[in-house]
């Protein structure tokens, strides 16, 4: 049966920006290239806070491969950035769109259900031409391996491939990347969790109440107090009729602080600002969530074993430049850069060159070095210690650090806007809560704004998603039911809390022989696959099955 | 490989579409016609066979010029072309006559098919597979497909729920439910030309790539194509496809339905009495009660 296996040039795996543009350059070099996309459709399984940049220093953006794409599948462009230092009700903003618009050719809003779908749609028509095309509804879950050597992809959904590339585009749980031994889900402190909230407003409603045109677009991002002293921060983008609102925070230090990411989420939708902004026009549509890898720890040096090429979130290139996240463009960048690899060394009739020749571009067109800057490997040896953190925020805190952001007054705002700076801030909570707070409490300016409305419950967050149930068939186990392997899962997961039975993961005390015990369970059916459990819990994570699980309409 | 697919429209007997009179009688002025649910299945066989060894897949349905658009509804699954057999003649048919009529027009299918191919080499004299739903929602009888059968002498499978058709080898392989029951199933092999009925639990099955990402063009060619159904259907009257009058319709139909019965319908209140389960005098009697109803003792 073996020798009747199908054979494609290139399968490139999953969907995204990353695999979007990986399978245009495949295909506008006339490889043979089949997509495959686990989710209904493009787009259904991703979710990103939803700014997309094209940098000016890049080789490829999203615009070059898919001409059209801002016009067509973009919500608003990103024309003024704010950063709002929170210290209770007072608010002290720095005007950062100079650090935005650093290297910035374009930058765009976005939902993601629009965008990968659009894109997908070009994708199909390209790879159509090369003898492939784009399949949704199929999970591959491993790779093919025959003599030791990664020969193509195995799926539930179809018999095993073969393929002279293997593209892993398959996001943060990147079953392909974790097979073949180039990613692993140990560390929180590697991870970032995001957590998002769609909120439907009328389009004169966002021109009116944030002052923009029509082809003007903001972004806030939001850091002080208002997060319990967890380590990380709030955003809010213009969409042309919705708000994309959220939250991200180190994963480590959620699980530290033992804090529940939708009451995080709560505290920003319900600080002044934005009670002002949503008086009247708070409908929330979507909830969701993902995790974000850290580039600066985590992006792969050498993404690449064999015929198997990682790119974007899949080989951790996901940037987090101070306040500011790029992480599509360079999935992107990276897979036009894996296509292009491949369509060389086909080109020397040395494919399986692919790989380090894919590494090289990496370098050398300068995606590394923006990934893991130099700088932040001397900051964070020195800045990441704890003794460090309490003498700088001992310093900030006291009579002389506040005269000194007193005198500093509005030249931070120029501070904060270095690009070189944002590179190497340390991921302490010196930057992400103590600065920003004592700016506030100097600086800032009372705002006064009751919200009219309540968040909505996770309840009711989870009954608004959409859900196919694989029925029978869960997707994770819990390998250890203890609390101290697994019980980090129940306040860290998004959609499970502490007291709450509608979650996936909650606490029972069980009680044996007059002995009481407290264990985790675990029911996937509210799960948005995020990934979080697999780093904080004992699991056997995998993605549910073609076309099974969350279905995001935003994303 | 050329494929046919009987359907037939039927009232559309889901909630808030059906209507009945108060004696419980169906309106069918009323009730909107579809597509027999049950044919659907038989349309992804046929499209399968398609995507898998190529060809061609005709949809047929016999009745009133208004099921034009039940033919509109199959082609929205798939279709490369409809024929629709309408004439007074042939109204009120029962099994029987619909099985010589619907066997007149693929036989017609087959010699239109001779006539008309620019090289006879490609297309075989008659169809290849005949494909056909597990019963009408409304007839029930789950005769028409097997006396169809036996109009055209062809061997038929019934209750399929999987196929596989080499058509190099002129042998049609299918797995079968025994009896209906989807615990046993067998598989068995004809020839071609067969007749298939599918079961409801029919699972078309793709497996390779290549074949969904065909599935996938095929689907959105048809989709392309049912916005003009019209052009895309022939309509024959009976003395188009040569039926003598008497064979057909209510004249050809063997069947006297002598009278239609409602069903009575169940009690919506029954009486209940509440049982303590900690009390074992209650619980011996409920045992009591029962004893009767439990058959041996």
């Amino acid at each position: 049966m073996t020798d009747d296996y199908e054979h494609y040039e290139a399968v490139v795996v999953g969907a995204g920006p990353g695999g979007a543009a990986a399978a245009a350059t495949l295909a506008r070099n006339d490889v043979e290239t089949l997509v495959l996309e686990r989710g209904v459709e493009a787009g259904s399984k991703n979710v990103s806070g939803g700014l997309v940049y094209a940098e000016e220093s890049a080789p490829y953006t999203l615009s070059d491969l898919f001409p059209g794409f801002r016009e067509a599948a973009a919500e608003r462009p990103v024309t003024d950035y704010y950063l709002h230092n929170v210290a209770g009700d007072r608010v002290k903003t720095f005007d950062i769109t100079d650090l935005h618009d650093h290297d910035t050719e374009w930058s765009e809003a976005v939902l993601r259900r629009t965008m990968d779908s659009w894109l997908a749609e070009r994708v199909h028509e390209l790879t159509r031409e090369t003898g492939g095309g784009l399949l949704t509804d199929v999970r591959v879950e491993g790779l093919l391996r025959e003599g030791g050597e990664i020969t193509g992809v195995t799926c539930e959904e179809l018999d095993p491939i073969r393929a002279d590339l293997v593209v892993a585009a398959d996001g943060v749980n990147s079953e392909l990347a974790r097979d073949a031994g180039l990613m692993d889900w140990e560390e929180p402190e590697e991870w970032f969790q995001g957590v998002k909230a769609v909120v439907d407003v009328p389009e004169d409603v966002i021109a009116e109440r944030f002052g923009i045109g029509d082809d003007e677009g903001e972004a806030h991002l939001f850091s002080g107090d208002l997060f319990e002293g967890v380590r990380g921060g709030g955003f809010v983008y213009t969409n042309r009729d919705s708000l994309s609102i959220g939250t991200v925070f180190h994963l480590d230090s959620l699980v530290a602080e033992d804090a529940e990411p939708h009451e995080l989420l709560d505290e920003l939708l319900t600080h002044p600002l934005l009670a002002e902004w949503l008086d009247g026009h708070y409908d929330e549509v979507e909830y969701s969530a993902k995790l974000v890898p850290d580039s600066k720890k985590v992006a792969h040096p050498a993404p690449h074993r064999g015929r198997l090429l990682a790119v974007g979130d899949a080989a951790g290139q996901m940037q987090a430049q101070g306040p500011i996240i790029k992480g599509m463009n360079h999935a992107v960048t990276a897979g036009a850069l894996a296509g292009e690899a491949f369509a060389e060394a086909k080109l020397r009739n040395d494919p399986a060159s692919a790989g380090d020749l894919y590494e090289r571009k990496l370098r050398e067109e300068g995606v590394m070095a923006k990934l893991r800057p130099q700088g932040y490997r001397l900051t964070s040896a020195l800045g990441e210690r704890e003794s460090v953190t309490d003498l700088a925020d001992a310093v900030l805190t006291s009579g002389v650090g506040r005269r000194a952001i007193r005198l500093l007054g509005d030249r931070l705002e120029g501070l904060y806007s270095s690009p070189i700076l944002s590179q190497i801030v340390p991921d302490t909570r010196t930057p992400y809560v103590t600065m920003p707070t004592v700016i506030a409490e100097e600086l800032g300016e009372r705002v006064d704004a009751d919200p009219d409305y309540e968040p909505k419950s996770l309840l009711d967050r989870i009954g608004d998603l959409t859900y196919d149930t694989d029925v029978g068939d869960p997707h994770i186990e819990l390998r250890d039911t203890s609390a101290a392997a697994s019980g980090a899962a129940v306040a860290a997961c998004p959609v499970s809390a502490r007291d709450f039975g509608g979650g996936c993961y909650r606490e029972e005390t069980r009680k044996t022989n007059g002995h009481e015990e407290t264990v985790v369970s675990l029911d996937t059916q509210p799960c948005v696959e995020c990934g979080t459990c697999a780093v904080v819990a004992d699991t056997e994570w995998e993605h549910p099955r073609g076309g099974k699980g969350v279905e995001f309409r935003q994303g | 490989m050329h494929s046919v697919v009987l359907t037939k429209g039927v009232p559309d007997f889901r909630e808030g579409q059906v209507s009945f009179d108060e004696d419980g009688h169906l309106e069918r002025g009323a009730t909107p016609t579809v597509m027999n649910p049950n044919d659907e299945f038989a349309l992804e066989a046929a499209l399968q066979t398609k995507v898998k060894r190529g060809g061609r897949v005709s949809v047929m349905s016999m009745g009133p010029p208004g099921y034009e658009s039940v033919l509109e509804e199959a082609m929205s699954v798939y279709a490369d072309d409809l024929y629709l057999l309408s004439d007074r003649e042939m109204a009120a048919a029962d099994t029987w006559s619909t099985a010589i009529t619907l066997s007149a027009g693929i036989e017609k299918i087959g010699a239109a098919d001779e006539q008309g191919s620019s090289s006879p080499a490609e297309e075989s004299e008659e169809p290849d597979l005949v494909f056909a739903g597990f019963k009408t929602a409304d007839g029930e009888t789950g005769q028409t497909g097997p006396q169809t059968a036996w109009c055209l002498d062809r061997s038929i499978v019934t209750h399929v729920v999987a196929l596989d058709v080499e058509e190099d080898e002129g042998r049609l392989r299918a797995k079968r439910l025994v009896e209906g029951d989807p615990d046993e199933i067998e598989t068995v092999e004809t020839s071609l030309p067969a007749f298939v009925v599918t079961d409801p639990e029919f699972e078309a099955s793709y497996r390779r790539a290549e074949h969904r990402l065909r599935h996938k063009e095929l689907r959105a060619e048809t989709e392309e194509r049912v916005e003009n159904y019209e052009d895309h259907l022939t309509t024959w009257s009976a003395e188009e496809l040569d039926l003598d009058p008497d064979f057909i319709g209510l004249d050809g139909s063997p069947t006297i339905v002598s009278g239609v019965d409602p069903i009575p319908k169940a009690p919506s209140e029954r009486e209940a009495t509440a049982v303590d389960p900690d009390d074992p005098e209650e619980l011996h009697a409920v045992l009591e009660t029962m004893r009767p109803l439990a058959g041996g003792d």
